[in-house]
């Protein structure tokens, strides 16, 4: 037995066992425990193998800069890789399973990288596999990271709940240790809005594992008191289990809470982890300080930790990190953990001090190495001896655990997220928290004070200040006494010479001193480049532990100070957040809202299959028994509409609502064309540019009353005109009395098409439809038989006798049926999308295929709708420049093949006759294509050089994606009726 | 970026709320030379620092604001609402 639980003591509720399960034997632990804590208790040092080298490792800290005890937990779809066993709270039925290892934990193949190691240093992946470059993506990046890595994620879906919240407090606390704690008091007692979060499911922070008295209390008796009372206050907000993961701009924190991270099965009425935005008025970050590892031979072997740790897992967790346990350190905090571990009994072997003299008080018996060093560790899975050095004389030691105390890195990493940098201090021999202007700063060891009364006396202070600028009468603190600290002075020691083994600067990684060497000599010494090279500060640990060490390394090796040589970046996240806990709810179904029309009901009925455009569904056909395909049903849909009747779903487009005395002004503004004396009761096709004069986007507006009219646009660019209109209304022409509101989803719109529309229509319509009353380009409100107002329009976008009829969303299924039913002896169809496309393709209108950006009104055949004579309007000034009048621009022409057997794509390109098929002789393009029912083949709207004055050439239509050359004939670009006869009826 | 901004109608509102149309241009008069077009729609000055760019609180009371902030340090200075802004220059 090395490790081992103490018969008593720590903060763990021995009345409550857990059992949970590593690699699949069976241990127990208590309420209160850490995986790490009761692997330990158990005396399961041996946690993973590292990622490179797969050397054994154990846990080296107590806290979330782990970087060794990395496993997985829970199983299944619940199974989550890479989680530090040092924060993994313990709960019954845990299970946890080692990581990169196989076949085991303790006997892995993979250790055989260690014998290679003269091969692996830093820079070998460039090195190596650079040749032949084919091989990379095939063969070498699979192997390497086969072979290098860390935990699997599961292939199966989560099946847990995810949620984000906003939380807005006066101040916020990150941390709950002693200046953690005495802020959110001082802060609470004056009256402000307080939330305080720490990682730990427990709040107390350094109070709960240093063994000190505070006004007569445990420290951690004193926490307790503490958190009480801060309970007791409204105004305070605590979350236990949530890490402040980072800052952005204008006082916004991001942090994540584990709700039920802790527990077997998930609760399904609570999400498993929410993540934060936290807006506050000031905030203080008490996150502590980090101890530092020693770097030196074999500093990795399990059992070696830092005394900070070793002393946590003995005080909070009642566990003894060994039988015999030795102590390598720089300065106090070595020297207390020898103390307390010998205080419970615990025999300390030796204490290896790295200074020539020091005043720390070692426990009565223990023997003290000044001016020696650690040059190397023995033992296989675990440390069993040391090997000490001082004077040019080596000497092993036995233990079976080893703390090392390397000194103290305030944890300043939220405040260096926003680009300032930390500033190397040479009395502290560490980075200190920047100086980001009023409104966040460090307190505490975080701000660098060196006591716990420091750390309550600098809380307090720090949230007075912040209390009085808000406004609140500052209280004044009472801070007890504290007796029995320790000195947590320190020599700086960077690392041991003569190491005999490999000494890790970041165990992570796997990078050791000589690598960072290795770098400097290679040329990459800027420290970023050093970082990116030798992989030093990377992976999920992101070098918490590592990263001073580097830097006062790479400064040793250069002879500058680490202030010259810098700290790398730091960026959120300060620990590992889940994917799923940032995705929140916005996961399959819900991962973008999804917009159904009012009739979509009344379409699915009639058999529709849907198509996603944009958020929307829209009905695309409507398949009848005996149909084949699509185009089955689309030709029918087609043809009926043409011979008969159809009714199709247009309740997408976007609709605006236009008031005011200034709305004629203001649409002879936006539109090209005139619109000033629009009369009542009419609509108009309209074409709005952009201010380069290309077309951005079409639609009719109808002017229902004097100073109203109700604007129809493209369903994909709705949202894109609403706000160029409220733009343009605000910022160029404020004065002009006009005001707008959506209403595209307010309103369920249809269009009734065919040369029977009519008398369908006449059916349900109180008012008369004749065409004198209702004439083409009619607009106004008429009354259905039962009562309801509608907004009628004689428009058409098929070519037929037409009409779109708007009623309020909710009546929308119940008109679309009344209509089908009236509509059924003269046979109605229901039709899609599809067929709504081939009916404007053979009459020659436009879309966004047409209308993609790069067109004019005139490239198009519009330029008739260019009203010149108005004094302004958009797009006006720009659309006369050379480049947009030239003749040899791209224009709208028909398109059919010579072969009437042939079919062509949009997308195919357009060539002279006879032209080699490549984009050196490119003409143009096909915009939209389609077989059409009416004419019995393939038609198809393009844009082409010079287009109009070609009407009649043969051209070839090259589709290089399908590789087909078809020939064809340029025609003008209206296949059905061009007399325009049959939309007037 | 900002991550709030305090809307002159709305109050402090999260960005995600907005959206950026780009810097603030007076657009020209009908009657302006061909260059001064040009410039309206083509050219940019992409300064660093200080910066007047439309927002528009789209997810909001739908006005166009003129957001005055410094694209190097985030920070923002001042929002107004854009008709508002134009009417005090006059």
């Amino acid at each position: 037995m090395s490790a081992y639980r103490l018969d008593a003591g720590g903060l763990v509720n021995r009345a409550n066992p857990l059992t949970f399960t590593f690699d699949g034997k069976s241990y127990t632990g208590f309420d209160g425990d850490t995986l790490a804590s009761a692997l330990i208790a158990n005396d399961q040092m041996l946690m993973g193998r590292s990622f490179k080298y797969h050397r054994p490792r154990g846990p080296v800290t107590s806290g979330s800069a782990e970087p060794n005890a990395l496993m997985t937990i829970g199983s299944g779809a619940r199974s989550e890789p890479n989680v530090r066993a040092t924060v993994a709270e313990l709960y019954n039925g845990l299970t946890a399973v080692s990581q990169n290892r196989w076949p085991s934990l303790a006997f892995d193949l993979g250790a055989v990288n260690g014998l290679l190691s003269p091969f692996l240093g830093a820079g070998f992946y460039y090195k190596t596999f650079m040749w032949p470059a084919m091989l990379w993506e095939k063969l070498y990046e699979p192997l390497i990271r086969r072979a290098a890595g860390l935990g699997k994620l599961t292939m199966e879906a989560d099946p847990d709940r995810y949620e984000k919240a906003w939380a807005h407090c006066d101040l916020l606390v990150v941390g709950s240790g002693p200046a953690g704690l005495m802020a959110a008091l001082s802060a609470a007692r004056a009256g402000a809005r307080v939330l305080i979060a720490d990682e730990s499911a427990r709040f107390g922070g350094s109070l709960l594992s240093e063994n000190v008295v505070i006004g007569g209390q445990a420290a951690s008796d004193y926490a307790a008191g503490l958190v009480e009372e801060l309970a007791s206050f409204p105004n305070v907000t605590m979350m236990p289990r949530t890490t402040v993961f980072g800052w952005y701009d204008d006082m916004v924190f991001g942090a994540v809470e584990r709700v039920q991270k802790h527990v077997e099965t998930p609760s399904p009425d609570l999400p498993v982890e929410c993540v934060w935005r936290i807006v506050a008025k000031r905030a203080i970050l008490a996150s502590g300080a980090e101890e530092r590892p020693l770097v030196f031979g074999g500093n990795d072997r399990p059992g070696v930790m830092t005394a900070n740790a070793a002393r946590t897992y003995l005080n909070r967790y009642g566990v003894a990190a060994g039988s015999k346990v030795a102590v390598f350190t720089n300065g106090g905090s070595g020297y207390r953990t020898a103390g307390d571990l010998s205080a419970r009994g615990v025999e300390v072997t030796a204490i290896i001090d790295a200074r020539a003299t020091s005043t720390d008080p070692a426990p009565y018996g223990v023997r003290v190495i000044h001016g020696g060093a650690v040059v190397a560790t023995r033992g296989r899975n675990r440390i069993d001896a040391l090997v000490a050095e001082r004077a040019g004389f080596e000497e092993e030691i036995a233990c079976d655990a080893l703390a090392m105390a390397g000194g103290w890195s305030p944890i300043v990493h939220l405040m260096c997220q926003r680009g300032a940098k930390p500033v190397w201090s040479d009395a502290a021999q560490a980075f200190l928290a920047p100086d980001v202007g009023s409104g966040f700063v460090a307190a505490g060891s975080a701000g660098c004070a060196d006591s716990i009364a420091a750390c309550l006396r600098d809380g307090a202070s720090k949230a007075a200040a912040f209390s009085t600028e808000l406004g609140f009468a500052a209280y004044a603190a009472n801070i007890p006494e504290v007796e029995g600290e320790y000195d947590p002075d320190f020599a700086p020691l960077w690392y041991v010479p003569g190491a005999k083994d490999k000494a890790f600067v970041d165990f992570q990684n796997d990078v050791h001193v000589s690598d960072l060497g290795l770098a400097q000599r290679e040329g990459f010494r800027h420290i970023e480049h050093t970082k990116r090279y030798t992989t030093s500060g990377m992976a999920t640990d992101q070098g918490k532990l590592g990263n001073v060490a580097t830097i006062g390394i790479v400064a040793a090796m250069r002879g500058v100070s680490p202030a010259e040589i810098g700290t790398t970046t730091f960026r959120p996240f300060y620990t590992p957040v889940s994917m799923g806990a940032l995705a929140g709810t916005s996961r399959a179904e819900h991962a973008a809202p999804v917009r159904t029309s009012p009739l979509y009901g009344w379409a699915k009925k009639n058999g529709a299959t849907f198509v996603e455009s944009g958020l929307w569904y829209r009905s695309s056909w409507f398949a009848r028994d005996g149909e084949k395909t699509w185009r089955d049903s689309v030709d029918r849909e087609v043809r009926n509409v043409r011979e008969n009747a159809g009714l199709c779903d247009v309740s997408t487009l976007g609709k605006i609502e236009i008031f005011g005395t200034g709305a004629a002004e203001f649409l002879n503004r936006v539109y090209s064309n005139a619109f000033l004396k629009l009369p009542v009761g009419k609509a108009r096709y309209g074409l709005m540019l952009r201010e380069d004069g290309m077309v951005f986007d079409d639609g009719t507006t109808s002017r229902l009353s004097e100073n109203h009219y109700v604007m129809t646009t493209t369903t994909t660019y709705a949202t894109e005109v609403m706000a160029h209109l409220e733009f343009a209304s605000q910022t160029f022409w404020p004065h002009l009395d006009v005001r707008f509101v959506s209403s595209s989803d307010q309103w369920a719109q249809m269009s009734l098409a065919g040369p029977k529309a009519r008398i369908i229509l006449a059916r349900i319509v109180e008012d008369d439809i004749s065409d004198a009353a209702m004439p083409f380009l009619g607009a106004k409100v008429v009354t259905l038989k039962g009562g309801l107002k509608a907004r009628l329009f004689r428009i058409s976008f098929s070519g037929e006798l037409a009409y779109e009829l708007a009623v309020p969303a909710g009546y929308g299924e119940a008109v679309a049926d009344a209509i089908m039913q009236a509509g059924r002896e003269d046979g109605i169809c229901a039709y899609g999308v599809e067929a709504l496309n081939v009916l404007r393709i053979e009459k020659g209108f436009v879309t966004h295929a047409e209308l993609e950006g790069r067109t004019t009104p005139d490239d198009l055949g519009y330029g008739k709708m260019m009203a010149m004579t108005k004094p302004d309007f958009i797009g006006k000034r720009l659309s006369t420049r050379f480049g947009l009048t030239a003749a040899d621009r791209l224009q709208l022409v028909g398109l059919k093949p010579v072969e009437t057997d042939k079919e062509f794509m949009a997308g195919a390109h357009l060539l002279k006759d006879g032209a080699a098929a490549t984009l050196a002789g490119d003409q143009g393009f096909v915009s939209s294509a389609c077989y059409s029912p009416t004419l019995g083949h393939t038609i198809g709207l393009g844009l082409l050089k010079s287009g109009r004055e070609r009407i009649g050439e043969k051209i070839t239509v090259w589709d290089g994606l399908r590789g087909t050359e078809v020939a064809a004939e340029v025609c003008l670009p209206v296949f059905v009726d061009p007399q325009n006869t049959k939309q007037h009826l | 970026m900002a991550s709030l901004i305090t809307c002159p109608h709305c109050g402090t509102r999260p960005k995600e709320e907005f959206s950026v149309r780009g810097a603030v241009i007076a657009r020209p008069s009908a009657s302006e030379k061909d260059e001064a077009w040009h410039r309206y729609v083509y050219v940019r000055d992409n300064p660093k620092g200080r910066y007047q760019e439309y927002w528009h609180h789209a997810a909001g009371c739908r006005r166009w604001l003129v957001v005055n902030r410094d694209n190097l340090t985030h920070e923002v200075f001042g929002v107004t609402d854009a008709q508002a802004s134009r009417e005090g220059s006059r």
